[in-house]
């Protein structure tokens, strides 16, 4: 018994962090419609920031913090230097991300090597709290709150500002919103840095949790596709569903049938997509 | 004269272990000419067929594993050979089926997911597979007397099944099949309406591409004796995609040039630099950004640009071709392709 509620809490903390990670992913993926390749490795290179922000001195959450600035700040760089050229190609975005992101991998083994790193958890946060008689670790109830508070910031963010508007105007009409004096380049370099950071973000964050190693990307990124196609692209509502199903999707998996646990966690997307090929909360095509 | 070059191209490819005679190259040699058999399968969907798949290393992994399998469980090479090219057609035929769910993008990203699902089974599911550490097997097969131990035997062998694969997929791209797949890919609304069961023709192309990735991951069990997850894996997929993108998608010999370069450029680069993997990305980058339309076409074409800039002639440089693996022209009311001219 007591196995299952920790399995149910890991998932749940795993899912949360699988948000951060996705929510970005779901952002670029559907209303740029720009397959970004990359976001694993956006996550990773996150993760590698944080480790050497914090070797150098720094808290948990400045380096966190910081980590997704840099992050971002790549991922604004590589939308303005790259993907800007390619506007609707998506296979040439597909293959461009792809490439970079053999690139970042290789940068990031160079540069950091090939053994994995740990990042540990603020000192504060090293505790466990006891829940209905189940002891959980601290640390995995903050990253869940972390992920319910950003999920937050971003509906609003998109439903109910003037910047989430005139994003939304931009996606569903390029053409006309830049008549009506939005400047539409400048809010999808907007986007997909905040996608981005968004994954650098999430990759300290799960450094406590996953530690960081070469392959950290190719690792992260089937999950966040998983999670896409299972909640839909371009709904938010969808990748955190979706990032809650495949967390516990894939720690059960893992404890049940680790032989098979790709399986597991695949077969569920591939159910979706014959039955609802646009994702469980996904608009259907037009 | 184009018959006596090809007979000339023929005869230099059939005696190159005798001229070459280095062991080294001539492994190369099958090295390329391995890979052009999975590039050409793969062009039959990438170019012909204009669906670009990221999962087709997984159909060569599963061809190895499953020739590995029966290997080492005591079969004999041909049994071998029959129950992986039967396996890896059944299972293109499911993947087919998941994956022409979707189109352009949704496409890539189902293959994408079901090459991770291949790779994710032979790195866990470690009672067949042997998990990270990979199968091996002992011995190569010898058809007709002809002893692959040896680095000729072998390049000859592969060379065989090399000229079956380029004849076969040559007459279907010149066959009524190989003109309604590109009418598919060009036209599918049209095709539609002329009466043509799009879904059947793409599903047959892939289950053909299939087939051959299969013959190709059987070849590649032979050359290296050994399989393990690494073959299997994303970055596999993305290589095979460079080689066909890189020589030029829907021409014949545009992936067996870019099999050749890749495997080249992948061997010289790694004598020099450990980088590989930081290389192949940069230059898929490169290749999308001046060269749409792939390596041999975009080259000539940045060679008469250069030319032109240096002689200072008042010569327009000729534009690029638009590329003609974008995905997702037919989806979207603005779709130019069914404008009437």
């Amino acid at each position: 018994m007591n196995l299952w509620v920790v399995l149910g809490g890991n998932s749940i903390a795993f899912g949360g962090l699988l948000f951060l990670l996705s929510a970005g992913f779901a952002l670029i993926f559907g209303l740029m419609r720009i397959p970004n390749l990359t976001h694993g490795s956006l996550f990773m290179m996150g993760a590698y920031f944080g480790v050497s922000l914090i070797g150098w001195g720094l808290g948990f959450w400045p380096a966190a913090l910081l980590a997704a600035l840099g992050v971002g700040a790549f991922g604004g760089l590589v939308e303005r230097l790259l993907l800007r050229r390619l506007p609707g190609a998506e296979l040439a975005q597909v293959l461009v991300t792809l490439g970079l992101s053999f690139m970042i991998a290789d940068a990031c083994l160079l540069g950091w090597g090939g053994d994995p790193l740990a990042i540990a958890a603020p000192s504060e946060l090293h505790g466990s709290i006891r829940i209905a008689g189940f002891a959980f670790p601290l640390y995995r109830i903050v990253v869940i709150v972390v992920a319910v508070l950003i999920a937050a910031a971003l509906w609003i963010l998109i439903d109910r500002t003037r910047l989430g508007a005139m994003i939304r105007a931009g996606v569903d009409d390029p053409d006309i919103a830049r008549v009506v004096g939005i400047r539409v380049s400048l809010l999808f370099t907007i986007v997909f840095s905040l996608g981005a950071g968004l994954a650098g973000f999430a990759g300290v964050i799960g450094g406590p949790i996953l530690s960081v190693y070469p392959g950290l990307d190719q690792d992260m990124l089937p999950l966040a596709l998983v999670v896409v196609i299972l909640g839909g692209s371009g709904s938010l509502v969808g990748s955190f569903v979706g990032s809650f199903v495949v967390g516990f999707l894939y720690n059960f998996g893992q404890a049940l049938f680790p032989e098979l646990a790709y399986v597991v966690l695949f077969l569920p997307m591939l159910v979706v997509l014959v039955v609802r090929p646009q994702g469980l909360f996904g608009r259907a095509a037009p | 004269m184009k018959r006596a070059a090809l007979g000339l191209v023929l005869v230099a490819l059939a005696t190159l272990p005798l001229w070459i005679g280095n062991e080294y190259y001539i492994n190369i040699a099958a090295q390329i000419l391995l890979y052009a058999v999975f590039a050409l399968g793969m062009n039959v969907l990438v170019g012909y067929a204009g669906l670009v798949s990221l999962g087709h290393a997984g159909l060569f992994g599963i061809a190895a594993y499953a020739g590995a399998v029966v290997i080492t469980s005591g079969g004999n090479h041909f049994v071998a050979i029959v129950t992986a090219l039967a396996v890896t057609v059944g299972v293109a035929a499911a993947f087919a089926v998941l994956a022409l769910r979707g189109t352009g993008l949704g496409f890539v990203m189902i293959t994408v997911a079901l090459g991770q699902i291949v790779w994710g089974v032979a790195y866990r599911w470690i009672s067949i597979t042997n998990g990270d550490n990979g199968v091996s097997i002992t011995s190569r097969p010898s058809p007709f007397g002809l002893s692959l131990a040896t680095a000729s035997g072998f390049y000859w062998a592969t060379l065989a099944v090399f000229l079956v694969a380029l004849a076969s997929i040559a007459i279907l791209a010149a066959s009524p099949f190989g003109a309604s797949l590109r009418g598919t890919r060009d036209q599918p609304r049209r095709m539609t309406a002329l009466g043509y069961n799009i879904w059947v023709i793409r599903f047959l192309a892939f289950v053909l591409s299939g087939f051959w990735s299969g013959v190709a991951g059987m070849l590649f069990l032979y050359y290296n004796q050994f399989i393990s997850p690494q073959a299997v894996a994303l970055s596999a997929s993305a290589e095979a995609l460079l080689m066909v993108i890189a020589g030029g998608t829907s021409t014949l010999l545009g992936p067996v040039v870019g099999a050749a370069l890749v495997v080249i450029m992948k061997n010289v680069a790694s004598a020099y630099i450990e980088r590989w993997n930081f290389v192949l990305g940069a230059i898929f980058v490169a290749i999308v950004i001046f060269m749409p339309e792939g390596l041999v076409p975009g080259s000539a074409r940045l060679g008469r640009w250069c030319l032109a800039r240096l002689r200072r002639r008042a010569v327009p440089a000729p534009t690029a071709a638009a590329p003609r693996w974008e995905v997702g022209r037919e989806v979207g009311p603005e779709a130019g392709s069914e404008v009437e001219p």
